[in-house]
């Protein structure tokens, strides 16, 4: 028992940074119907960020989160103007396709600048070492910092997308963007502010991870990518609650795989388990089914 | 004898009753016309009769040589193979395809030839494919859309696409054709031209029609029956002159402060 | 009719026959050395590759992120068994039992997911291709991340060019055909075909089934060709590679897979000697490519002699305006 309790605990510190990754999946899908699959690539670059910043220039843990978060809004900005901006008429496939090339683009650059090596994450220093015990199981302040921080960031993108203007705008934009338009809403500014919000919580999600696994390497992005977009579809792609839910879900189940069962398939059953969604409510957990009309 | 028998079909969007107990009867070889305001229902009727949407309730039976088939739990294509054609009111053509392809798929469902055929082009798929052609030119000059075989759908003017739209539901055999708005965005020439081609498609194709249509002159000119249909319920039913002079059905249009008539 | 078609079957013929026999010349005098037969072997594996999820994405509508899943059912199967007959008749029978093993699988993960439409149909084959790959890495008959080692090679230039040309002929006999319309109509409009009573769902899962049947026979020409295999060769950034040739050359053209498949290889055979800026490159040039002209080379348009004529009448008139 207290070894289950243990794996949730690892799984909800796991989760959350799969739940802030698929934030970003969710609302750039929700506004522009586009996988994005530069976003793992963000995360990556945002847990580089952060270890130049710890290592190279000796900052603490927050200015590093903080300059990485910003350097991440920069780089989703930048990919948005440049490569999906110009295809914003396209076909589904051709955007698709770019944003596939995007995410190489930074993936094999990064490699080329900072080599493909695997690079270990300074450790972190004094009262974030330590850890409790509750019973039997260990807490450490490494798994509250992540918890916490994922916490405050999703406490505070709720308060964007439900209270401030450029929120409500967000929220119009993905049901309707002609008639957002015909409101008066700028909707180029709109989707910009959306990969800003996106971005931020992947650099944030870089960095946590960094400290999580404490290796980082130029491909880290893909898998982490590819299953907090299952933890969006899984939640119900374009719903912010649903991403938080599939992140902690798919966090979690992972743990107890690799916990339980053989460590080897835990993917596996993450891509089986997005399947069987797929199949038996394509919409996801939170969506509602919607019908072309005729 | 009755074709098609719809029994108290009802159709809800969420709260919305799009259709809700409608009946109809529509009898071999009549040309019936199905009217009311916009957002009355019709289109969704005509979903439901072709298998797009399920319904709530209700059931639609269809009736052929002695047998019988209920449409209401069936798939869009088996639907078709029962005897089923439509058109669209906001048109479906296979746009980037020739209007001699858009045609042939509809013949498709009456092929012979399998996958081997088709993988090796052997004789019967050549010989098969010559009469598809033949057949399908045959369709398109009733249409006098023969000459432009090799264009693409999308590149038809929109009067050609409609007309399109039914010589492929033509294509498919039906027994029974369903034609939504045929004469929407037409000119008064282009009207009378499609009234008296539907007759005649009728006649030669021992047809039944059921038609949706905004176009009153045309309605009350060929239809031998009207159903009017008003917030998703049959708020009369009759012949023309029946339906011309009943106070329900003026007041729903006038209700709606649009005089179609 | 009859005798025109006829005709055509025997310039189709001709053609084919040529190109074998130069290209069989070509190596017997050695012109066509090692290394460029590699690229050969590549570009003809690219082309069943492209061609046959051209059928399933371009020609079908139905985007599949998957397909390197199928190939390596191919590979590994084949290897298999030619590693335990080591003859050519091994290899033949190892090529055709994981074309069909390909196509079962193809049809038993087809036919749930062919119901998703567009991205999430897409996301569901990238997560059966995973699972496959993830299984391959945990077998022991597959040696899990090692690979296998296969010790001969079966595949020559014949084998080669009969079954890429076979491919190539059977796919676009097919799309020709009445079925092949069919697959086609749901591409256009899947509620327009169904109404006029094609069947949606069995064709989507033939055109899959059929699509994962050659991926399975290109995966079983890599694995006897290059000698080794490993489950990491089949990931998801193969069948990106996949896609990219087919969106290249145009959804919907089976002549725009084939110049995509020939162009790609050339590009990343040139590449070769930058191995660290290769995939920087490769992943500019798919963005500049997208930007600038993302209907690919072709469009939908084959290549054919009357496009030609069109062509070159255009080239005419335009020197003869300049004189
Ligand atoms: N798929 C759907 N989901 C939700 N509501 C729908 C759907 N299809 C139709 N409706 C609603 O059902 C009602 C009836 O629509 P329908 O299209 O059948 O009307 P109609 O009589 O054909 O009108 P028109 O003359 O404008 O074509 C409308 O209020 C419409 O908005
Ligand atoms: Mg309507």
């Amino acid at each position: 028992m207290e070894q289950f309790f243990q794996q949730i605990i690892n799984g909800i510190s796991l989760g959350s940074i799969y739940a802030l990754i698929a934030l970003g999946y969710t609302m750039v899908y929700g506004i522009i119907k586009l996988i994005n699959f530069a976003h793992g690539d963000v995360y990556m670059v945002g847990a580089y960020i952060g270890y130049f910043c710890m290592t190279s220039f000796h900052m603490g843990f927050l200015p590093s989160l903080f300059i990485a978060m910003t350097f991440c809004v920069i780089l989703g900005v930048a990919i948005e103007k440049i490569a999906y901006k110009p295809l914003r008429n396209a076909t589904r496939i051709a955007v698709l396709i770019t944003a596939i090339g995007v995410s190489l683009f930074i993936e094999y650059g990064t490699m080329f600048f900072v080599k493909a090596d695997v690079r270990s994450y300074p450790p972190l220093t004094g009262l974030l070492v330590k850890s409790f015990k509750l019973g039997d199981i260990v807490i450490t302040m490494q798994q509250l910092l992540i918890v916490g921080i994922t916490v405050i960031l999703m406490v505070l993108l709720q308060f964007i997308v439900k209270r401030t203007r450029i929120g409500k705008a967000m929220r119009a934009v993905s049901l309707d963007k002609e008639a957002a338009e015909l409101m008066g809403i700028n909707v180029n500014t709109t989707i910009s502010f959306t990969f800003v919000l996106g971005s931020a919580l992947a650099g944030a999600a870089g960095v946590l991870v960094g400290i999580y696994y404490n290796s980082i390497n130029p491909l880290m992005g893909i898998m982490p990518g590819l299953k907090a977009f299952v933890a969006a579809v899984f939640g119900g792609i374009g719903i912010i609650p649903g991403a938080m839910i599939g992140g902690y879900f798919i966090g979690t189940l992972e743990v107890m795989v690799s916990g339980y069962g053989n460590s080897m398939f835990r993917d596996a059953v993450v891509f089986a388990v997005l399947i069987l969604i797929l199949i038996v409510k394509p919409s996801g957990l939170l969506g509602k089914e919607t019908r072309e009309k005729v | 004898m009755p074709i098609l028998k719809v029994n108290k079909l009802t159709k809800a969007f969420g709260g919305l009753m799009a259709v809700s107990n409608v009946n109809l009867e529509l009898n071999q070889g009549e040309l019936v016309g199905l009217i009311g305001p916009n957002g009355a229902g019709k289109t969704t009727v005509f979903n439901l009769l072709t298998g797009i949407y399920v319904p709530t309730s209700g059931t639609i039976t269809l009736f052929q040589d002695n047998n019988q088939t209920q449409l209401q739990c069936l798939k869009p294509y088996t639907i078709c193979k029962a005897g089923v054609a439509r058109t669209f009111q906001n048109i479906r053509l296979f746009k980037d395809l020739t209007v001699l392809d858009n045609v042939r798929i509809a013949m498709h469902k009456n092929l012979d030839y399998g996958l081997f055929a088709s993988l090796f082009h052997t004789k019967a798929y050549s010989e098969e494919e010559n009469q598809l052609i033949e057949k399908s030119l045959e369709l398109l000059k009733i249409l006098k859309l023969h000459h432009k075989k090799d264009e693409l759908a999308r590149n038809l003017p929109y009067g050609e696409q409609r007309h399109l739209e039914i010589v492929r539901a033509l294509a498919a055999n039906p027994s029974l054709l369903l034609l939504d708005e045929p004469a929407a965005g037409m000119n008064p020439a282009e009207t009378a031209n499609l009234t008296e081609m539907i007759g005649w498609i009728r006649k030669n194709f021992n047809l039944t029609i059921l038609l949706i249509e905004h176009d009153m002159s045309l309605v009350m000119k060929i239809c031998e029956r009207i159903y009017v249909l008003d917030y998703g319920m049959v708020i009369a039913e009759g012949t023309p002159s029946e339906i011309k002079a009943n106070k329900r059905v003026i007041e729903a249009y006038l209700g709606e402060e649009v005089n179609h008539a | 009719m009859q005798k025109l078609l006829g005709s055509n079957f025997l310039k189709k013929a001709i053609f084919l026959a040529a190109t074998f026999g130069l290209v069989q010349l070509l190596i017997v005098t050695g012109v066509i050395n090692p290394f460029i037969m590699d690229t050969l072997t590549t570009i003809c594996i690219n082309i069943i590759l492209a061609v046959s999820l051209n059928l399933i994405t371009g020609f079908t509508g139905q985007f599949s992120l998957g397909h390197a899943g199928f190939m390596s059912i191919g590979a590994y199967t084949c290897t298999i068994i030619t590693l335990r007959v080591p003859t050519t008749l091994g290899f033949i029978t190892g090529l055709l039992a994981g074309a069909i093993l390909a196509a079962l699988v193809g049809a038993v993960v087809g036919l749930p997911t062919l119901r998703l439409r567009g991205d999430y149909l897409a996301i569901a084959t990238l997560g059966m291709a995973e699972i496959i790959r993830i299984i391959f890495l945990n077998l022991d008959i597959t040696n899990g991340a090692a690979g296998l080692f296969n010790n001969n090679q079966y595949v020559n230039w014949f084998w080669l060019f009969l079954f890429t040309a076979g491919t190539v002929v059977l796919i676009s006999n097919f799309i020709k055909s009445s079925h092949g319309r069919a697959c086609i109509s749901i591409r256009e409009d899947e509620i327009a075909a169904e109404a006029v009573g094609i069947n949606s769902t069995k064709y989507k899962v033939t055109a899959f089934v059929m699509g994962a049947f050659f991926a399975g026979i290109a995966g079983s020409m890599h694995s006897s060709y290059f000698y080794f295999i490993k489950p990491d060769l089949f990931g998801f950034l193969k069948s990106i590679n996949i896609l990219v040739i087919v969106v290249f050359g145009g959804l919907g053209s089976i002549s725009g897979s084939i110049i995509a498949a020939i162009l790609l290889a050339l590009i990343s055979t040139s590449l070769q000697s930058i191995p660290e800026l290769q995939m920087v490159i490769y992943a500019a040039m798919l963005i500049t490519i997208m930007l600038f002209r993302p209907q690919g080379l072709m469009g939908s348009k084959e290549l054919s002699l009357s496009l030609f004529k069109k062509w070159s009448s255009l080239i005419h008139r335009k020197n003869g305006g300049e004189a």
